[in-house]
């Protein structure tokens, strides 16, 4: 692996040798000492938005009442992504972990782990680690308990008010906000709601401190991150690598001889054209990715690419923003009629400002994100999306 | 009563009479029986009191709970970008030529139900597939012949 | 104490009590903000985004109808980029909308229509979705049609269903592309649990809900020499038609509307307020019988509470939804109904007309009229008893087709006979008025006297919106023959909308309701705010229609049932006496137990 790139071993690192030794240790503390751990740390969510994760442990421990949510969102459905699988696959522990201090934390004695039905092949491995942790739980004295709710098959749901209305028996319409979930989450209560990865995070700050963690990385993207690598690349897999690289050498690393794009941040993110590789720096400085990085090589029609992203989100919107629901659709037909001369060149500009208003206007991320490879593809791509 | 309404009871007393029982309820009747009917969710909406409409709106939202007839062994396919790049266009042909079905129909001996669904999280080792919950990747027609040819024989 | 949050709205100074919207906000800053899926009686959705605007300091727009103000804030409700989102947004919508309007019925009264309007939408800015799908068109439903390819699933009707009706007869089903509004398994209403309360109707903000109209067909029988056209009017008719003809909420135009009708040609304009008399005369003798017979005779088979059954919205609701409860409804049909059986046989006989060609109309603030009307049981005339039901909508439409300008119209009085009414018939049209009218006349008949309330304004049985209303009256000092009524406390409960219906039901079910007499209305606000009412219909509005009806009542000479001429006069020619013979057979009905699933 090149220089620039650096392995990591955080997250996929070994188990301690004693089952839970790190949350024994954590849970012994002040609450006040393990948020300054995280909040020195700089760690940012894991899930894409990047949000400080002491910031939102902090407004949740702060209000008032004791019926609280710790809930991972284990509903990983980006396009491009499956980091969470490998962490849950090889490393549940360290999850389970990460949500026992979540719940310590914020005052919490319920965590729930929505776990996306494509996954549903987990369950009973993790059912067995829920078993080992309420173990080890009772052990402790933490009065904090972990059940798994199932998805089914529902992109949307992973958007994390749609999850609340999910685990709540409803469709998956993600809500209007404020209010926010650190103070009406899950049945309304105050409730945390971490990306998978975010949790092992919080327990390897935990495991390692503050000081260590923030070695890696740099100044706006702290510590290390999963990325999920596929595409036209002969070393597709899961790989932790520290935040902050140039794209430049992340497809040296990885790309085929040939790449023309890079989507960083799935169907939701941005592509990036080869005459940018040099300039674009993954992180929340720069590109920010929730792990899926998928390689394009020549051989590839970026219009087949960015039609098979609008087919996704037109499915899988929820469909109740009229900008998501419609626009979704107007995009897809707009590009095909473009490309079959039923509309002329410059109705792509007119679609590329309808993409801006969704954007801005629609109701959740979804809606708001479709923009982000929309205008990336359309505007780096134009002449494959004519002829 | 009907073997169905025993297992929405069943399924009731497990998870309770609450709303936020509602997915694990209808997810309940989807492993046992591949797809909630109509009797079934007018049955759940007794039980939980909601109206079926409810029900309905709800169980027609996610992909996952089916709400026609299905096979027993449901096939989704990933169509999402790179298990398409991949090759999945022949690994629905194939398909299609085994089962002598489309995609979105079911086999007459109720056995499979072809379909296609996004993005499965096996990127890296398109094509991919579930057959109901185990997943099959790097698919080549070769491959899917011999796991199909296992699934009838069962 | 509430804080108060100052904020600058297109530069003008704000100061709003804590919790506000923005979109409140504006309002209360005289700056209008187009919306389409915020309705004020509905819990806010924020699906549209029509309502965008600026924020200082904000990438993106904010939804106003969702969004609480904060100290400080800066909203801009007209930059080029919201007007730019707004417009698009209009756009998408036009785009997967049928937008034929000139062959639809809400042309011209669509919120949509009136937001492509206001924004010059003129050639298409998208491709046409909406004719390249297939629709559902539900028109097999007797009071309410469905149209999904006009519906822009704003999803206000799901929130009306359950959060006013506690129905869910709709809801939203499917998602992405497919996403709509659906019944259960998508079976046509008439197959389902809806009440045909038109709640939805009222609220829809395009032409996805309509009323199934009857214009054309009473046009016709208006020009049909050989027939004979009756029409009533229901109460609260009257205090809401003037504002589906430009006039302000609260009016009260009973005058111009009989001149109005008469003017329509038809042949005899009389009045539902008759029957509502009526109806208080069997219903207060209905509850009398029954406390009698289960006070004194002891006999189990007699169901108390005794709850009211005019509101056939509620009586679809009940037969769906507790069954069990049915015997406890009062047999006596609507005054809709009532007046139906009449007009085909006292009516026909006092006038020397065949019954065959009289065709009888109603005027109703209400879509669940025109099933009731169409109910197996309302033949008892051997004819439909009703023939035709409009909504005050309806008949709005008929005054400006017939080119009335009907402010400047006079007023005239109702023909007679079965067109004289009373203060007590008049409050039928709204949430306590047929508890209250009952209880002027029960009183009265067990005590001799009038009801113990200042200017028998019976005030604590007077509902509101949004609440039970619980009231008990001491009886005492009765009359010889009601003795078994001293000292009873009469416990009265009234509840307007079908989510405080259930509430109701449930009370009683369980035994913490104790009740002797129920009065429900399945609208809010009761028929003042029917389905069939005037669009827009909100709370403001019907707390104006509210005070005109009882205004109305105030004013008039009569205001108890028993003391209309007409109704004695039909008691001593035709029907003999309260619950006997001849009313068994025209004014009770009785009641079809329906499935809930």
């Amino acid at each position: 692996m090149s220089e620039f790139l650096k392995r990591v071993d955080l997250i996929f690192g070994e188990y301690s040798d004693q089952k839970y030794k790190t949350l024994e240790k954590t849970v012994k503390r002040p609450t006040e000492d393990i948020i300054k751990d995280v909040l020195d740390s700089g760690l940012r969510g894991r899930g894409g938005a990047g949000f400080p994760t002491a910031m939102k442990w902090k407004f949740a421990m702060e209000q008032p009442g004791d019926e609280k949510y710790v809930i991972c969102n284990a509903d990983e459905g980006e396009p491009g992504t499956f980091k969470d699988r490998e962490i849950l696959t090889k490393v549940p522990r360290k999850v389970f972990a990460g949500m026992a201090i979540c719940g310590k934390v914020i005052g919490a004695k319920k965590g729930y782990m929505y776990l996306r039905g494509e996954y549903r092949y987990l369950l009973p491995d993790l059912l067995k680690e829920i078993e080992e942790y309420e173990k080890t739980a009772k052990g402790l004295g933490i009065d904090f308990s972990i059940e798994i709710r199932m998805g089914s098959g529902a992109y949307i749901c992973g958007e994390e008010s749609a999850l609340f209305e999910s685990m709540e028996g409803k469709r998956g319409e993600p809500r209007n906000k404020p209010p926010y979930p650190t103070i009406a989450g899950y049945l309304s209560k105050p409730t945390v709601i971490n990306n998978v990865e975010t949790f092992v995070n919080v327990l390897m700050i935990c495991r390692i401190g503050p000081v260590k963690y923030k070695k890696l990385g740099t100044l706006d993207s702290r510590g290390s991150k999963v990325f999920s690598v596929s595409g036209d690349t002969p070393k597709a897999g899961i790989y932790e690598l520290e935040l902050g690289m140039a794209l430049e050498k992340f497809v040296e690393e990885f790309g085929d001889g040939d790449t023309k794009a890079v989507q960083v941040g799935g169907a939701s993110g941005f592509c990036v054209p080869r005459k940018k590789f040099k300039d674009t720096i993954i992180g929340f400085e720069g590109v920010p990715t929730g792990g899926s990085m998928m390689i394009f090589n020549s051989s590839r029609s970026m219009y087949n690419v960015l039609h098979n992203y609008l087919d996704f989100f037109e499915e899988e919107s929820c469909g109740q923003c009229t900008p998501c629901r419609v626009g979704c659709q107007q995009l897809r037909i707009g590009i095909e009629a473009v490309k079959r001369g039923d509309k002329p060149i410059n109705y792509l500009e007119q679609l590329m400002k309808l993409s801006e208003t969704m954007k801005i206007t629609a109701k959740c991320g979804l809606g708001q994100s479709v923009a982000n490879s929309f205008s990336s593809i359309v505007n780096n791509f134009k002449e494959e999306m004519i002829y | 009563m009907t073997a169905n309404n025993n297992l929405i009871k069943e399924l009731v007393n497990q998870y309770g009479r609450d709303r936020t029982s509602l997915m694990p309820i209808l997810q309940g009747v989807v492993e046992q029986n591949n797809y909630i009917s109509d009797v079934d969710m007018t049955e759940i909406a007794k039980e939980l009191d909601l109206s079926a409409a409810q029900v309905f709106g709800t169980a027609t939202f996610y992909a996952f709970l089916d709400t026609v007839p299905r096979g027993r062994f449901v096939i989704r396919v990933c169509k999402t970008i790179t298990c398409d790049m991949h090759g999945k266009k022949l690994i629905i042909q194939t398909l299609e030529d085994m089962l002598k079905i489309k995609v979105g129909e079911t086999t007459q001996d109720k056995k499979f139900s072809l379909l296609e669904t996004n993005c499965l999280g096996w990127c890296h080792k398109g094509p991919s597939m579930l057959i109901n919950h185990d997943v099959y990747s790097e698919l080549t027609p070769e491959k899917v012949q011999k796991i199909i040819a296992e699934y009838i024989h069962k | 104490m509430t804080k108060e949050i100052n904020l600058k709205i297109d530069g003008i100074d704000v100061s709003v009590d804590d919790g506000t919207t923005i979109l409140n906000a504006a309002t209360k800053a005289n700056i209008h903000i187009p919306t389409l899926c915020y309705h004020e009686d509905l819990c806010v959705a924020g699906n549209c985004r029509v309502c965008v605007v600026e924020q200082k300091g904000s990438k993106n727009l904010i939804a106003s109808c969702a969004m609480p103000v904060s100290e400080g804030m800066e909203i801009f409700t007209n930059t080029g980029k919201v007007r730019l989102a707004r417009k698009h947004i209009i756009e998408l919508l036009l785009s997967e909308h049928n937008a034929d309007c000139t062959k639809c019925y809400k042309n011209g009264n669509c919120e949509l229509q009136m937001h492509a309007s206001e924004m010059l939408t003129g050639e298409p800015m998208f491709i046409d979705l909406a004719h390249t799908r297939k629709y559902t068109i539900d028109k097999y439903n007797m009071a309410i049609i469905k149209d999904d390819s006009r519906c822009i699933r704003c999803q206000r009707c799901v929130r009306t269903c359950e959060e006013l009706q506690s129905v869910s007869a709709l809801d939203v089903a499917y998602r992405g592309n497919h996403m709509k509004i659906s019944t259960f398994f998508e079976h046509p209403l008439f197959e389902v649990v809806c009440t045909n309360c038109g709640q939805c109707v009222n609220r829809c903000p395009t032409g996805a809900l309509i009323e199934r109209n009857y214009v054309d067909q009473v046009w016709d029988a208006i020009y049909d020499p050989t027939k004979h056209v009756v029409v009533q009017t229901a109460p609260a008719v009257r205090v809401a038609l003037g504002e589906a003809l430009g006039m302000p909420a609260g009016k009260i135009v009973t005058g111009k509307m009989v001149a109005a009708l008469k003017r329509l040609g038809f042949d005899s304009v009389l009045d539902t307020d008759f029957t509502a008399d009526l109806t208080i005369i069997e219903e207060g003798h209905e509850l009398l019988s029954r406390l009698k017979r289960v006070l004194v005779d002891k006999d189990p088979t007699v169901a108390l509470p005794m709850a009211t059954s005019c509101s056939p919205g509620w009586i679809k609701f009940i037969e769906h939804t507790f069954p069990e409860y049915l015997p406890n409804l009062s047999t006596c049909k609507s005054p809709q109904q009532m007046f139906g059986a009449l007009a085909k046989t006292y009516y026909a006989q006092k006038r020397n007309l065949d019954p065959k060609n009289i065709v009888s109309i109603s005027i109703m603030p209400c879509t669940a009229k025109k099933f009731e009307a169409n109910r197996r049981e309302m033949r008892s005339s051997g004819y439909n008893d009703v023939d035709y039901v409009l909504t005050t909508r309806e008949l709005g439409i008929m005054i400006r087709q017939a080119g009335l300008d009907f402010e400047s119209l006079p007023d005239e009085h109702c023909d007679s006979i079965m067109g004289s009414s009373t203060g007590a018939a008049v409050i039928f049209g709204t949430t306590g008025g047929v508890m209250e009218a009952a209880l002027r006349t029960a009183y009265e008949i067990v005590t001799g006297r009038e009801v113990p309330f200042e200017g028998i304004n019976v005030t604590p049985v007077r509902g509101t919106e949004g609440e039970v209303r619980e009231a008990s009256i001491l009886i005492n000092k009765t009359l010889p023959e009601w003795n078994f009524l001293e000292g009873v406390e009469l416990k009265c409960v009234v509840a307007n909308g079908l989510a405080y219906a259930k509430k109701v039901m449930q009370s009683v079910k369980d035994g913490t309701g104790n009740y002797h007499f129920i009065e429900i209305m399945a609208c809010p606000g009761g028929c003042l705010g029917g389905g069939g009412q005037p669009i827009p219909t909100n709370r403001e509005i019907r707390s104006k229609r509210k005070a005109a009806i009882y205004e109305e009542d105030m004013g008039m000479p009569i205001r108890k049932s028993h003391e209309n001429p007409e109704v004695a006069e039909i008691y001593k020619d035709f029907l003999g006496t309260p619950l006997g013979h001849k009313s068994h057979e025209l004014l009770h009905t009785h009641y079809t137990p329906r499935k809930r699933y």
